[in-house]
């Protein structure tokens, strides 16, 4: 073992591995030390200045996110010097940075505002030269505002290097670099598969994701609209840390009810069509395996971003992409077919919101025709988790106080293996569980399947059902995608036997547990809490394996007739086209 | 997928400077040097062939005041000045260029209507001497023939409007 080092921070004592930094070691000692651009889940760019600390014998201050701990280093984190720096660090922002937070979409909620707030400003000394810059709200799905960026740095590491889309970068130098997208063009036009990651990890409000609220307001307000709503499954476990309750606490039946007391008509949940998804994926699965010479591995489509990474980077992967819908997809197809059928309802008059962990989820609703499948879009609008939580605000809703309430159970019955699909792995479990039954006839002895779980950006596996083995890949944060793409290209080419049979792909990492849509804060902690809750719920529940769901069951006998039967293909499959245009 | 002719001209400069390192500021400024400017189709076709991110490539063209990403004239008139225009009266047709223009080489006309500028071998030593408008390749280039295209838009050769 390496010998670890010893060092004292504020006089007291720490020892820590070689590499650690100050900011990581003050942590273990509790001691606070500010910073802005740094984030837990990237590199140190050691941009702004905010965590400088002061090492005896030593005339310069340095940075605690970027500077290891040295053997003997006495270090000071405060004095008034190093605060009046940290001030002047600020101030020198705020002289750049639109005084708007009353209007911001990071009000209270804004890295920047808490330091201001938190070193008491109340004038800023420097002359104001806030730049004039467009916004970009090309995507409808998350809005650039490039004049209250900090050019702290993280949106483009997450957007190069965790997720390889390389949609935006800064531009030019010194005091005039801007955040951008890509070649200084519009978002929507650059290869953004608007995943959201970088609005997650902004510290200010250059990058928040697009705001549908109102359209919902106004839509809940018209007597005429019948207005239904359906719950995704990651926004259950995190809509909590908006209101003040421990992370990863699952609150299900309290935003039924709130929902409801907003004025949804109805109040479905996307477990039910992850229920569903699962019950026509497991059956391509299991047809593509049984049958000779089909397309493998199979490769699951239930990420927006992911398909439009795909499409736009990997459309040679096209023939192994499930022709299955999303989850909420399949919920707003049947909303306005069977659902408004069974309750005597204008499918015209049937308004979905669906409530999702996701900024892309805006996009995938209008990503084709085969979107408006009903006759009508199906889900006429998405919104993101932060966009629900602040809506149960401005109703004045006691959000914690709320009794729990039941779902509409014809779209809102779910099984434990509809709610993992919010986090990684997930996907793949419940397809598993699903695919045992219908390769054996029954469930699996145990239904857990341990190797698709936790935060490993790749993880493999196989399992033995009936004789056979079936290998599988499960990747989050689209970086990690590459990888199992390559491994797939590699046993194509050389005409071998395919590494996997299936593959799970979520573009988020953590999967839609770290959503870009999901309240801030985001760090691996925090995703492991969320997705700790989602398996509770599974454990908690009374079926576990998709097939099993009542209401599922119901709605092929009523409604669709049987799992990729013509119903089916018309309402839950659709289809995905190169777009070779977008190039990173 | 299909070459569009900006590929093929891109492809020379991606060829040379491809995993050398340091090298996609030269290719960048093969690129200026081609069109007098970097055009946006022709930044992505090198990103494309050099294997670079087009956001990599905007940042350094951004941070260098150098690059231009405008066309600096509504035409940009380039004299090529390799060997064999060179030896064919490359200089004489620069000279003249110049002269009509009333600007120097890397200049622009007070209206933005012309660009003038010399560059290096445009590979085409077959036709030379060479002479590109824009995207447009003149060949075997003579006093006479290069004349229409220094004029002002709508101005016939007789200078009558
Ligand atoms: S939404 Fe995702 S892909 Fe788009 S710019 Fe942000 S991080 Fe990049
Ligand atoms: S947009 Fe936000 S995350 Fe990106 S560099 Fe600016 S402040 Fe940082
Ligand atoms: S992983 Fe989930 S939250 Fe992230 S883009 Fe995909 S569907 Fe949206
Ligand atoms: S937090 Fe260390 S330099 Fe910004
Ligand atoms: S020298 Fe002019 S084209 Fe080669």
């Amino acid at each position: 073992m390496t010998d670890m080092i010893q060092a004292t921070i504020n006089g007291l004592p720490v020892e820590v591995a070689p590499g650690v930094t100050i900011l990581d070691a003050a942590r273990q000692v509790s001691v606070h030390i500010p910073t802005l651009c740094k984030h837990p889940d990237l590199d140190a760019t050691a941009a702004c200045g905010m965590c400088i600390v002061r090492v005896a014998g030593s005339s310069k201050m340095l940075r605690a996110c970027c500077t290891p701990v040295e053997q003997e280093m006495e270090i000071t984190t405060e004095d008034p010097e190093i605060i009046q720096v940290r001030r002047t660090v600020i101030e020198m922002i705020l002289s750049k940075h639109p005084n708007e937070c009353l209007t911001c979409g990071r009000n209270q909620n804004c890295e920047l505002q808490t330091l201001a707030a938190d070193f008491g400003l109340r004038e800023i000394c420097l002359d104001s030269v806030v730049p004039d810059l467009p916004l970009d709200a090309t995507t409808k799905a998350i809005v650039l505002d490039p004049r209250k960026c900090i050019t702290c740095g993280r949106c483009i590491q997450v957007c190069q290097q965790i997720q390889n889309v390389w949609a935006l970068s800064f531009l030019q130098r010194g005091f005039d670099t801007r955040i951008a997208a890509a070649g200084d063009i519009n978002l929507a036009d650059s290869p953004c598969v608007r995943c959201g990651q970088c609005s997650a990890h902004c510290p200010t409000g250059a990058i928040v994701e697009y705001d549908n609220t109102q359209e919902v307001w106004d839509n809940l307000l018209d007597p005429d609209v019948y207005c239904v709503a359906q719950l995704a499954p990651a926004v259950r476990v995190a809509i909590g840390e908006a209101f003040g309750f421990p992370i990863g606490t699952n609150l299900t039946g309290k935003t039924y009810a709130a929902l409801r007391r907003m004025g949804f008509d109805a109040v479905f949940d996307t477990n039910f069509g992850a229920d569903l998804t699962i019950m026509e994926e497991a059956h391509e699965f299991v047809k593509r395996f049984t049958t000779e010479g089909s397309v493998l591995p199979l490769i699951t489509t239930c990420c927006p971003s992911w398909v439009d990474f795909m499409e736009k980077f990997h459309d040679d992967m096209i023939p192994h992409f499930s022709s299955c819908k999303s989850p909420q997809a399949m919920v707003g197809a049947l909303a306005k077919t069977y659902y408004a059928e069974k309750m005597g309802l204008d499918p015209a008059k049937v308004y979905v919101v669906s409530v999702m962990p996701c900024t892309a989820k805006k996009f995938e609703i209008i990503r084709s025709k085969e979107m408006a499948s009903s006759g009508f879009w199906d889900v006429d609008v998405s919104l993101t988790t932060r966009e629900l939580a602040r809506m149960i605000k401005q109703s004045g809703i006691n959000f914690p106080a709320v009794k729990e309430e039941q779902p509409d159970h014809l779209l809102g019955a779910y099984t434990g293996a509809g709610t993992i699909f919010g986090t990684t792995g997930g996907v793949m479990e419940a397809a598993l569980r699903t695919s045992y039954f219908l390769l054996t006839g029954e469930n699996p002895a145990r239904v857990e399947f341990q190797k698709t779980r936790g935060l490993d950006g790749v993880k493999e596996g196989s399992t033995v059902i009936a004789g056979h083995e079936i290998r599988f890949a499960v990747a989050h944060g689209l970086g990690n995608v590459e990888t199992v793409l390559r491994r797939v290209r590699e046993a194509r080419d050389a005409g071998t036997e395919p590494p996997y049979h299936f593959i799970e792909v979520m573009a988020c990492p953590g999967g839609c547990v770290g959503g870009g849509g999901q309240p801030y804060g985001v760090t691996d902690k925090l995703r492991a809490k969320r997705a700790a809750g989602l398996y509770q719920d599974d454990q908690a529940g009374l079926w576990r394996c998709a097939h099993e769901n009542p209401y599922v069951q119901k709605l092929y006998e009523d409604f669709l007739g049987e799992p990729l039967g013509e119903k089916s293909e018309q309402l839950l499959h659709t289809s995905y086209h190169s777009r070779p245009e977008y190039r990173r | 997928m299909t070459l569009t002719k900006t590929d093929e001209d891109v492809a020379a400069i991606a060829k040379r400077w491809k995993n050398k390192r340091g090298s996609l500021i030269m290719a960048l400024h093969g690129l200026q040097d081609r069109y007098g400017y970097v055009p946006r189709e022709a930044a992505m076709s090198l990103g494309e062939q050099m294997d670079v991110p087009l956001a990599r490539i905007y940042e350094v063209l951004t941070f260098y005041n150098y690059f231009r990403l405008k066309s600096p004239g509504k035409k940009v008139v380039s004299v090529c000045m390799g060997t064999a225009c060179y030896l064919k009266g490359a200089p004489k047709l620069l000279d003249q260029a110049s002269e009509e223009l009333g600007i120097r080489p890397g200049e622009t006309t007070a209206d933005g209507e012309f660009h003038l500028q010399v560059v290096r071998c445009v590979g085409c030593c077959g036709l030379a001497p060479v002479v590109t408008v824009n995207e447009k390749l003149l060949a075997k280039v003579t006093g006479e023939s290069l004349e229409p295209h220094l004029l002002q838009p709508g101005a016939t050769e007789d200078g009558k409007a």
